[in-house]
């Protein structure tokens, strides 16, 4: 056997040498669609035989093939193992998307999703038969109502939209129940698309309010669009600059002064678990996303959760369905009488709310408070470490994420998007870029709570070292990047002004032998 | 705390170098009076131990569907479940990504998407297929406001034979963004004529295929009368097995179709999350919400995938956006695709053959049961039978026997006592034969 002392590497001999043949490279593996390895018969499931029966299919049975690929078990294994090493994940290093909240998502959350009992829990079992469930839902209920000092929680929503949704549909509805349904919502600029287009989802107009210079809602400009046609605010707390809205109470005043409620999007909640509840700013609704602050994982986009706690004057309007104590246990309300209707099929994601209990307990109390003062801390420390050679947004200091503007790239040619590109290189996931709107070519950094010190170091470093690299004049390289990676820049203009947006079989040639 | 890797000697030092004295002065834009001095009153930390003693006590709680005969469907099935599908699907590279916004590290995400969006668009006989949406009933509410926007019309009919919760959802955007609904009532026989409700103003008519109460319908017919009031047709599909034997929306002339896809590769899990599955025509897909994944080449030429037409979607479009989704149901689309791909041509066909077979056995020994009445002539895994007394009492006796025997038509029609007796069975590749004899003598017994 060789040892490693005995093992010399070749120079490096040119392009040519480097080339190989398959066009794989080491470990990266080029992999085909399913499409293009299927065989006609094989499949990776054995099945028994179909038993006698009836047909009951009236005519109509199909006709023809569905066109689906055959591939054995063995085949799915590779092929799915080859896809995932092509993807950058929490589970790998920093991934540091700013309103993202790309946290650790421990695995005893998965284990506590899928025991039997829950995994194979079927929605519309009698009552008597899900009682440990509804107590699981009551229980998480808890939780958030405690977190954020509400009253009210509805559970349903399945992701962050679809929470801002049933926000506004509860803020339209308790203003329809006063005869009074408003037309405007107003929006600061700095706001996640979602909010707008919820609001225009629910047949309001969007008023957009302008940010002040210190990256916070300009509070004169907000009272200035005050009337009384305003059905209420959407706004971000933290906000999407990764800054507390220091005015938050006196917006909250000022928008129920002229009858309105207040939405805040809670996409953000993760800096103030445990050291600052919603309830006592004023807030009438807000959704949770609990694939961000409560850690289900994001599974590369979905699925998420989106409950939203609502204040008394809200709660009477929340959509069904909804569990409450009854006289014989737990009891789902599925039709409420003044609940404004229902956002989706059954009773929301259990399969998330059994991860972020399972990830509230694990924390405890002590644990959540200890969670959100240790992601300011390292936004913080991610930008005193990077505040020289790069430029902060606003100066001060942030809450769970820091922000940044391109000026510390005039005059380089290099740009947030070829400087997030070299950041992929480096073996990191890039910043959210170009976001918040309001800060010119925005970089914004989140690297959560379960990120190490010394990690950090080493992502400053190289952050670091990249800003002096682009401000030493070597644009090309930034430019070119990424060089390491399955693919490199790959031409979105040409996917939209062309879109193929699925396989299909090459047309047959002609006869051709 | 195990998830937190900071010690205190890391938080001194970063505070330090950050130049504040403590963590509370990171907190010091919060006005004063709502800053908490320590923390909430709820319970303190708990080991993984303790942590699973816990759950698992309310997990006990409950009767499994998995763990006695079960014949629960209305739009949510057991299947079985591969085990190399969920394996796959717990890769931390797919578990703990995030959306594939830059494409080149997220390529396997993208690809699986594509993926998806092809399966899709071959089982639903469509053109293409969206990226995936929260579920079944939100795919068929966007569906709706789809068609809207299509026709510039502001009506839609729903059939009787939508699944409540759909059309529930539906009349509930109907009521925000303002648009009509007209709600045919429950068609438990499968009988109803929708052609005559459509006029000038109808912007689609909504169909569930097989429907709510389990009926196979040829929606030929009711397509051209759509086409010709200018309408278009939206088909949904709660149980999407069905399509390896029945005939697609599709070849029936359906112009969106939508679908739960929670029986390919997604547990129960009391209802969620499940995958919405939407698929329409080429000439619509700049009115499609949700994302897309199309095909295009690296600066090398060599082919990858992107999330394209993005400027349909909210991020870039805000308030004029088609659709204010963001977060789909990215993993569960995963586990679908990894099914169907283990399932293939053969055994999504032979999958189907199983269901429609055992759903047609059972039928024939549940219908022979003195006083009860099968109203289907066709089915495919799912039939609603009548009782001779009221369901709900039916299926909690039947449950006290450990049989779940399906879902009692009232508790989701709670206002209409003519459908007080009626039962929705379905029946899976799970039900075995000693299922089908537990259920028939349980049911002889309750209804002794």
């Amino acid at each position: 056997m060789s040892t490693p002392t005995q093992f010399q590497a070749a120079p490096m001999q040119g392009e040519r040498r480097v080339r190989t043949i398959s066009g794989n490279k080491g470990l990266q593996i080029e992999e085909p669609l399913i499409f293009e390895q299927g065989m006609k018969g094989r499949s990776g499931v054995d099945l028994p035989a179909v038993p006698q029966h009836k047909d009951r299919l009236g005519a109509l049975k199909r006709k023809g093939e569905i066109g689906l690929p055959g591939l054995s078990e063995p085949q799915v294994v590779r092929h799915y193992t080859k896809l995932s090493q092509k993807n950058y994940a929490i589970d790998m290093g920093v991934y540091p998307l700013g309103s993202c909240t790309m946290k650790h998502n421990p695995r005893l959350n998965e284990k506590m999703a899928r025991l039997p009992g829950i995994g194979d829990l079927h929605p519309m079992q009698p009552i008597s038969t899900v009682q440990g469930a509804l107590e699981l839902i009551d229980q998480l209920a808890h939780w958030l109502k405690t977190l954020t000092n509400m009253p009210a929680v509805a559970m349903s929503p399945a992701a962050g939209a679809h929470g801002e949704l049933c926000g506004i549909m509860t803020i339209r509805a308790a203003l329809l129940a006063r005869g009074d349904a408003r037309k405007r919502i107003l929006v600061p600029e700095s706001a996640h698309g979602t909010n707008p287009a919820t609001a225009a989802a629910c047949g309001y107009e969007v008023d957009p309010v302008p940010a002040d210079d210190r990256g916070r809602v300009d509070l004169a400009a907000f009272k200035a669009k005050l009337g009384p046609d305003v059905a209420g605010t959407m706004i971000t707390n933290p906000n999407t600059c990764g800054l507390f809205e220091n005015d938050i109470i006196d917006i909250a005043d000022a928008i129920h002064g002229v009858g309105g409620y207040f939405y805040c999007d809670g996409a953000n909640f993760n800096a103030i678990v445990g050291r600052v509840r919603p309830g006592d700013l004023g807030i009438d609704a807000m959704h949770i996303n609990l694939h961000k602050t409560f850690s289900t994982p994001h599974g590369g986009g979905g699925p998420g959760s989106g409950p939203v706690v609502l204040s008394a004057a809200l709660a009477p309007y929340a959509p069904v369905p909804y569990v409450v104590h009854g006289p014989n246990g737990f009891a789902l309300v599925e039709r409420g009488e003044q609940a404004f209707g229902r956002l989706k099929g059954f009773h929301g994601q259990m399969g998330m709310f059994v991860r972020a209990l399972a990830y509230m307990m694990s924390h405890g109390s002590d644990g959540l408070r200890q969670a959100s003062g240790d992601a300011v801390l390292n936004a913080n420390y991610i930008l005193a470490g990077l505040k020289d050679e790069m430029t902060p947004a606003f100066p001060g200091t942030c809450m769970h994420e820091a922000l940044f503007n391109d000026e510390f790239l005039e005059g380089t040619d290099v740009t947030t998007l070829d400087f997030a590109k070299a950041m992929i290189d480096e073996g990191y996931h890039p910043m959210t870029m170009y976001f918040p709107l309001v800060v010119h070519g925005a970089l914004l950094m989140e690297p959560t709570e379960t990120e190490s010190r010394d990690g950090l170091d080493r992502y400053v470093e190289v952050v670091k070292g990249l800003a002096k690299r682009a401000k030493a004049g070597d644009a090309a390289y930034f430019k070119g990047a990424p060089y390491h990676t399955p693919r490199r820049r790959l031409d979105e203009t040409l996917a939209a002004r062309q879109p193929v947006l699925r396989w299909k079989p090459e047309a047959p040639k002609k006869a051709a032998e | 705390m195990r998830y937190l890797p900071l010690t205190d000697d890391d938080r001194r030092g970063m505070l330090a170098a950050i130049g504040v004295p403590s963590v509370d002065a990171l907190y010091s834009d919060v006005p004063r009076k709502v800053l908490l001095d320590g923390p909430v009153d709820l319970p303190g930390f708990k080991s993984e131990l303790e942590v699973e003693r816990h759950i698992g006590a309310l997990a006990a709680k409950n009767l499994g569907a998995a763990s006695c005969p079960s014949f629960l469907g209305a739009g949510a099935y057991r299947h079985h479940i591969p085990a190399a599908v969920d394996h796959l699907i717990q890769r931390g590279e797919f578990l703990t990504s995030y959306t594939p916004y830059q494409p080149e590290v997220t390529q396997g995400t993208l690809q699986y998407l594509f993926e998806f969006q092809t399966q899709v668009a071959l089982l639903t006989g469509m053109d293409v297929a969206n990226a995936s949406m929260y579920d079944g009933a939100t795919a068929t509410a966007e569906a709706v406001m789809m068609a809207n926007r299509v026709t510039r019309r502001r009506r839609a009919v729903l059939s009787g034979g939508l699944h409540p919760h759909y059309r529930e959802t539906i009349e509930t955007h109907g009521r925000f963004t303002g648009f009509e609904v007209t709600s045919a009532p429950a068609d438990a026989n499968g009988a109803e004529d929708l052609a005559k409700q459509i006029d000038g103003n109808t912007s689609c008519v909504v169909v569930q295929n097989p429907s709510f109460f389990g009926h196979v319908h040829d929606l030929s017919t009711l397509a051209k009368a759509c086409h010709d009031a200018g309408a278009l047709l939206v088909v949904a599909v709660t149980e999407i097995v069905s399509l390896g034997l029945v005939t697609p929306p599709g070849e029936m002339g359906a112009d969106i179709v939508t679908a739960e896809g929670q029986s390919l590769g997604v547990p129960l899990s009391f209802g969620g999350p499940y995958v919405g599955l939407f698929a329409t025509r080429d000439k619509f897909i700049r009115q499609m919400p949700g994302r897309l994944t199309g095909q295009t080449v690296d600066v090398e030429g060599k082919r990858g995938w992107v999330l394209t037409l993005s400027t349909r979607e909210q991020h870039i479009r805000r308030e004029k956006a088609t659709s204010n989704i963001c977060t789909n149901s990215g993993l569960c689309a995963l586990a679908f695709n990894i099914h169907l791909t283990l399932l293939g041509e053969t055994g999504l066909t032979k999958l189907a053959e199983i269901n429609h077979a055992t759903a047609s056995r059972l039928a024939d020994r549940l219908g022979a049961i003195p006083g009860v009445t099968l109203l289907n002539e066709t089915l495919f895994n799912e039939f609603t039978l009548a009782l001779p007394k009221p369901a709900a009492e039916v299926v909690e006796a039947l449950a006290k026997r450990r049989v779940l025997g399906g879902v009692p038509v009232s508790r989701l029609y709670p206002d209409d006592p003519s459908l007080a007796n009626l039962l929705l069975v379905a029946a899976t590749e799970t039900v075995s034969d000693e299922d089908i004899a537990a259920y028939e003598a349980a049911l002889k017994e309750v209804l002794k």
